[in-house]
């Protein structure tokens, strides 16, 4: 009897390491691969070249700018609406509105972009930078108010009583006291739905679209990186090929940065 | 009423929202201006809901059933007015202003410990920086907590130990100039040192503030208090002096709980 549960516990011990082992292997072998193929396609022109020119300079440049005008669209509204949803909706209302939001972070990302090019592409014609950055936007909304509402349950409700108490008004605890408490939690929870929204290629495929030249006009089709990487793993010439592992490997390092920052900030408070 | 009372709590029944019966019955106590009045009683006899009940702080959460009366002095008109009728947001945050409390675990801001004490003023409209200054000064004097703090002002309040956070929380109240403050079991998470210099600083604190203190500790009572009220299943059962509570209580469960017999 005590054998047979020995030699059960082995095999669940080797399957579970096994199954470890072969999802490490092939994130490092997506990783070494992209390391390969994208540094040796890596030189300084990239970061001073526009695209026309066999550089991603102005790729670069209108991720981070959509994802951060995205970013200042999305985080107001979606922080109010955690602050809602934690401080004052305790409604059936307010639940539903919480189940919707959860529902909508994870829906399929080529549906944003095919609402958005339905709203804000179509009716103007052409495809635009600011319906990228709404379509992004949309993307970040949830994330900000599962992230708000879930930091703001973290804080001790003694802390909101102990503001009432000293003779505060609701809206006054929240705003000098509970945001206050929650500042590092909020911070991390921002960083990280912007690491997320700037890797994102599907809602931008077809609002942004890309755009081969420097521009910061948000009413043309605009720079970005990761439709530029889909349009360039497509194309027949190597050189185009290597310049979209080069591409990849850029956006998987600053993800990658965004995220470790984010996991600093964390530990830092605990 | 006599007018050594600074609160009269009178036939008051409070339920909790969506509770089947109500936490408190019938309950009449009356608070002594400037004595310390300790209640004590087994976990559940309601002796925190009631003190909660004191500044209506129940209210932050809907749906809560008052019954009766809770009669606070008004010391400008020398009247007692029903705390109970209260409605308005204004009214609410001066009660709060009159009646101060503090918690059981210390509850500093995320803020240094000058704002901790100045928040209090600002809510309260203080904007004169140096009337904030000295306010906040003779605050943490008041609270045996300046000598501490004095050199420390702009750094974290959460850097203070437990103590020490306690008796900041006690000067962010005190910095209001309450006329009575609620102690929710005070020292329940602090070391026995902290707790030593708390007692102390309630007993310092009664010369100018009326403290009405729960407590699990019946020694702490005992010590620190001038009347004990003890309750039970949210009745209360006997109210008196506090060497009579201790000495020769009326109620044998009274004497059951003070002897250690149950609780």
């Amino acid at each position: 009897m005590r054998s047979r549960r020995l030699l059960l516990n082995k095999i669940v011990l080797i399957l579970s390491t096994l199954s470890a082992v072969l999802g490490l292997v092939f994130l490092s072998w997506i990783l070494i691969t992209l390391f390969i193929k994208g540094i040796s396609s890596l030189d300084f022109s990239i970061f001073t070249n526009d695209l026309v020119d066999g550089g991603l300079k102005n790729l670069i440049f209108g991720q981070f700018f959509m994802a951060l005008i995205a970013t200042i669209i999305g985080v107001p509204l979606g922080m109010m609406a955690g602050i809602y949803l934690r401080e004052y909706g305790n409604s059936t209302y307010a639940n539903i509105i919480r189940d919707l939001s959860d529902i909508m972070m994870s829906a399929p990302s080529i549906v944003i972009g095919a609402f958005v090019f339905a709203v804000f592409v179509a009716p103007f014609g052409s495809i635009n930078g600011w319906a990228g950055s709404i379509a992004l936007a949309i993307m970040l909304i949830p994330i900000v108010v599962s992230t708000t509402d879930n930091m703001l349950s973290l804080v001790p409700k003694e802390l909101r009583e102990a503001g009432i108490a000293l003779g505060g008004g609701k809206h006054q605890v929240i705003l000098d006291i509970i945001l206050k408490a929650a500042k590092v939690g909020l911070t991390t929870g921002i960083l990280l739905a912007f690491a997320r929204i700037i890797g994102e290629t599907a809602p931008l495929l077809f609002t942004s679209g890309t755009n081969s030249f420097w521009t910061t006009d948000l009413s043309n089709a605009f720079p970005s990186l990761t439709v530029s990487i889909y349009n360039l793993a497509n194309f027949p010439t190597d050189k185009a090929r290597d310049l979209a592992w080069g591409a990849s490997f850029i956006l998987t390092v600053i993800v990658l940065i965004i995220n470790l920052i984010g996991r600093f900030l964390t530990r830092d408070k605990g | 009423m006599a007018k050594e009372l600074i609160m009269d709590i009178k036939d008051f029944s409070f339920k909790y929202a969506g509770a089947p019966k109500p936490s408190l019955v019938d309950i009449n106590l009356p608070i002594y201006r400037n004595k310390v009045t300790a209640m004590i009683g087994p976990s559940g006899c309601g002796k925190s809901t009631l003190l909660r009940a004191l500044n209506r702080i129940h209210d932050l959460y809907p749906g809560n059933e008052y019954k009766g009366e809770i009669n606070l002095l008004n010391l400008e008109t020398d009247n007692f007015e029903n705390l109970l009728e209260i409605k308005k947001e204004n009214e609410f945050i001066a009660l709060r202003q009159r009646v101060g409390m503090i918690f059981q675990k210390p509850t500093p801001f995320p803020m240094s410990i000058f704002d901790n004490v100045a928040y209090g003023l600002k809510l309260a409209g203080i904007k004169d920086k140096n009337i904030v200054q000295e306010k906040v000064e003779n605050a943490l004097k008041g609270s045996a907590i300046w000598d501490e703090v004095k050199d420390r002002l702009k750094e974290s309040a959460m850097g203070l130990s437990g103590g020490q956070q306690q008796r900041l929380c006690i000067a962010r109240a005190v910095a209001l100039k309450p006329e009575i403050l609620l102690l929710d079991e005070p020292t329940s998470a602090l070391d026995p040192i902290s707790t030593g210099a708390i007692e102390e600083l309630v007993s310092e604190l009664k010369k100018d503030i009326s403290i009405v203190i729960v407590t699990h500790n019946m020694q702490q009572a005992s010590r620190l208090s001038d009347y004990t009220a003890f309750m039970y299943i949210g009745k209360l059962i006997e109210y008196n002096k506090t060497d009579k509570i201790f000495l020769n209580p009326q109620e044998k469960l009274t004497e059951d709980y003070v002897t250690g017999r149950f609780g």
